[in-house]
């Protein structure tokens, strides 16, 4: 069992958790993620990693309540426990050597790109975040990104926070007025990394993106979590979020594919998010 | 007294019953016929079956103590072999190991030596308690790398002799293979945990959810105090047929579906881990695992099963008893038979049409047996002209495995194979001083018996190794 040391809300829909685990903080590198399962019944589910402390030996994670696991999961309080947590698993985010990098965060994909602009920030990187959101009231890490970053760009799709817009608007700008960096590293929704990597590929600005597909042992077994790349002679070929990523080279990557295959369960996941929704509103009368 | 010619029969659920339930199928033998069974055997002197048993099983002794009713004898000298004899009593290929080494088989059918074993063992686990008694601790630590029939067996051989062993498993429960590959019906749960129970009353140390090469390595395993290290990390990534349609939704590796429904209890009215269930669906690929997704897939309410085969029924490479349960279940053989794409649906003026993407059907091309490939084997060569369609909501693929990277990308020194199996000697000893493997991740996939005889070797070479130190 792995101990909730910390739970905080970040959003409505964002929650904080700091769990005890300290084989996976020794190892933790900005970039990996965790797999967990939250009691005997529930399903194994990767999360990346927010963040870890390897005296205190904890994991961070941010997850956003989207369905009946993570409901499960958010129902836990402080001082309980989960049942199964397990890591570092994939490649760390690859941060040797850069000078100067361009985070792009949307949405719950900031608390994956929060750690990667720390580490930057901290090995003397000049980073420059661009961080999007919906709405003011799902702003999460605004604080944490303005600490780590040179220069920090806040989105939102209806301007309650920063400018009215889209993360690729002052991408497009800085890149049009010939703005270059070693790396952009875009995290978020993927159809967000999909317009970032469109918007990159214009000017020729090497792309890193973190694939989160559905996964179940996450050590390179199933092969549920499978991608396809492009390479530059045009040759297809399958790849492993779990072993071979979860980052990839932007350009590589068959978005739409993925897209696709992250619908597979859409009819199961809203009928379990329904059940799990009923049986909390049971649970509170 | 005459002689029996032919196996007594294994009780078994019906057909039509068991395609519908995930319940063993075979229920096992009452104790008059294992005993009537038993007395078939000739109790013949050179013993043939004992070498055809990968771990070496005093067979013949066993099975006299079964015609004296003396059960638990007959356990004992299973067990003094086998670490897990009810899982080899159930899913071992008999008929080409100890059954078809018998005496008696040569004019009748071989004694069913894999059902007495399962008999003998399932007996003694009803009946048991702590029984185990922990050997003296003789002081030398060792680490498994995977909970599998590897691992365990060389675990359980090592704890006997003293050793302080810890089993490191990536999953959330031990078992490997036999938990997430092999299905209920066939091998129950239950039955694997007992196993693994047995050998924790013998003192291993069975720690779940760490990945060796992530959340440790197997040189801190050394760091750690552990003088020699055993390599039973499995099979690794499924491999795919690179045909166009293999991304859809509903195409499965064999590994994903069985995962599903074995490890995460997939076919449980409230399991929070979905698997598609219902429609049709192909299983590519000849071999067990393909015969235990085709009878997964029918126990989950598929109205219709193919398996699709490139090679013909003789070729087929399952167990023989695993396609004849098949068969009767109604499982739809498409011999010589290759795919060529996955067709999935497509609306070209609704993008949004939550059913694009889903897969509707496999294009196959007729194949014949050509001329024999280098292992004797007819190669099937494609006929021109022939392809057609099969209706399907659903592919899985079962072609096999490749070695999992992990492990070899962090042990430096380890050499591997062109396929990325860890190369060993006769002893299970890899490249590197102390570190031994065996099972799959050094052959590839194979069965469950052989990777035990691999731990078992392996336990033994350890032993002397750490005794000549």
């Amino acid at each position: 069992m792995y101990k909730i040391l910390e739970k905080k809300e970040l959003n409505p829909t964002v929650t904080f958790m700091s769990i005890d685990a300290p084989l996976v903080a020794r190892k933790a590198l900005p970039g990996q993620f965790v797999i967990l399962r939250v009691d005997e019944d529930g399903e194994r589910i990767p999360l990346t990693v927010a963040g870890y402390d390897r005296e205190k030996g904890s994991v961070d994670i941010i997850f956003q309540i989207v369905g009946a696991t993570t409901m499960k999961l958010n129902a836990k309080k402080q001082g309980e426990s989960i049942c199964d947590f397990v890591g570092p698993l994939g490649k760390p985010t690859e941060t040797e050597g850069l000078k100067k990098a361009c985070i792009v965060g949307g949405g719950v994909g900031c608390a994956i790109a929060y750690p990667v602009a720390k580490e930057l920030h901290e090995l003397g990187c000049e980073v420059t975040t661009i961080a999007g959101f919906r709405s003011k009231d799902l702003v999460i890490l605004e604080d944490e990104f303005a600490r780590a970053s040179d220069r920090f760009y806040r989105m939102s799709d209806d301007g309650s926070w920063g400018e009215k817009g889209v993360v690729t608007s002052p991408l497009h700008e800085l890149l049009e007025s010939g703005e270059r960096f070693d790396v952009v590293i875009a995290i978020g929704p993927v159809v967000m990394m999909k317009f970032v990597t469109l918007e990159t590929k214009k000017y020729g600005q090497k792309t890193i993106i973190s694939m989160n597909p559905i996964m179940i042992d996450g050590t390179g077994m199933c092969g549920c979590c499978r991608l396809t790349v492009t390479d530059a002679d045009g040759k297809r070929s399958t790849k492993f979020a779990c072993v071979d990523g979860p980052d990839f080279d932007a350009f590589t990557v068959d978005f739409d594919e993925a897209m696709m295959r992250s619908t597979m369960y859409a009819d199961f996941e809203r009928k379990a998010r329904e059940e799990a929704c009923n049986l909390f509103k049971a649970e509170v009368k | 007294m005459p002689i029996v010619p032919k196996k007594h029969p294994m009780p078994s659920q019906d057909p039509k019953v068991r395609a519908h339930n995930f319940s063993e199928v075979a229920t096992g033998y009452t104790e008059e016929i294992a005993v009537a069974e038993a007395q078939r055997c000739l109790n013949c002197k050179n013993k043939p079956c004992v070498a055809g048993c990968p771990v070496g099983i005093d067979i013949p002794a066993f099975i006299s103590r079964v015609k004296e009713r003396d059960f638990e004898g007959a356990y004992g000298i299973v067990s003094s072999f086998s670490s897990l004899p009810a899982v080899c009593g159930r899913v071992c290929p008999q008929e080409t190991q100890c059954e078809q080494k018998c005496t008696l088989g040569i004019k009748f059918e071989p004694v069913g030596i894999g059902r007495l074993e399962r008999y003998v063992a399932d007996r003694h686990n009803e009946g048991v308690c702590d029984d185990a008694v922990r050997p003296a601790p003789n002081g030398h630590k060792i680490a498994v790398v995977g909970s599998g029939p590897s691992g365990l067996t060389c675990a359980g051989d090592l704890a006997r002799k003293g050793y302080a062993v810890t089993v490191y498993e990536a999953l959330h429960t031990a078992g490997g293979v036999l938990v997430y590959g092999i299905p209920e019906f066939r091998l129950p749960k239950s039955i694997v945990a007992r196993e693994v129970d047995g050998l924790r009353r013998l003192g291993v140390d069975i720690q779940t959810n760490v990945v060796v090469g992530k959340t440790l390595t197997v040189d801190e395993l050394f760091e750690a105090g552990c003088e020699a290290v055993f390599i039973g990390s499995g099979a690794g990534l499924p491999n795919f047929m690179n045909i166009p349609g293999e991304s859809l939704k509903g195409v499965y590796s064999a590994n994903e579906f069985l995962t599903r429904s074995n490890l995460m209890k997939a076919y449980r009215e409230h399991s929070d881990t979905p698997v598609m269930k219902g429609g049709k669906v192909a299983v590519v690929g000849g071999g067990n695992v393909a015969m235990d997704a085709a009878r997964t897939a029918l126990r989950l309410g598929a109205e219709k099963v193919y398996i699709v085969y490139r090679r013909s029924m003789t070729e087929l490479p399952a167990r023989k008893e695993e396609v004849e349960h098949a068969e009767e279940e109604g499982i739809d053989f498409r011999l010589l038979c290759n795919p060529v794409e996955i067709i999935g649906y497509d609306n070209p003026d609704d993008r949004r049409d939550p059913k694009n993407g889903f897969v509707t059907g496999i294009k196959c091309i007729r194949m014949e047996l050509g001329a024999p490939d280098e292992r004797g084997r007819r190669r099937p060569v494609p006929v021109p002209g022939s392809e057609f369609t099969l209706d399907v909501d659903a592919v899985i693929i079962s072609i096999g495995t490749s070695p999992n990277p992990l492990i070899k990308s962090t042990v430096k020194g380890l050499e591997v194979n062109s396929h990325g199996g860890i190369v060993v000697n006769e002893d299970g000893l890899t490249s590197r001083e102390g570190i031994y493997a065996g099972g799959d991740a050094v052959t590839g996939a194979s069965t469950v018996i052989s990777a035990m005889g691999a731990g078992k070797t392996a336990a033994k070479a350890i032993d002397e190794y750490i005794r000549n130190k």
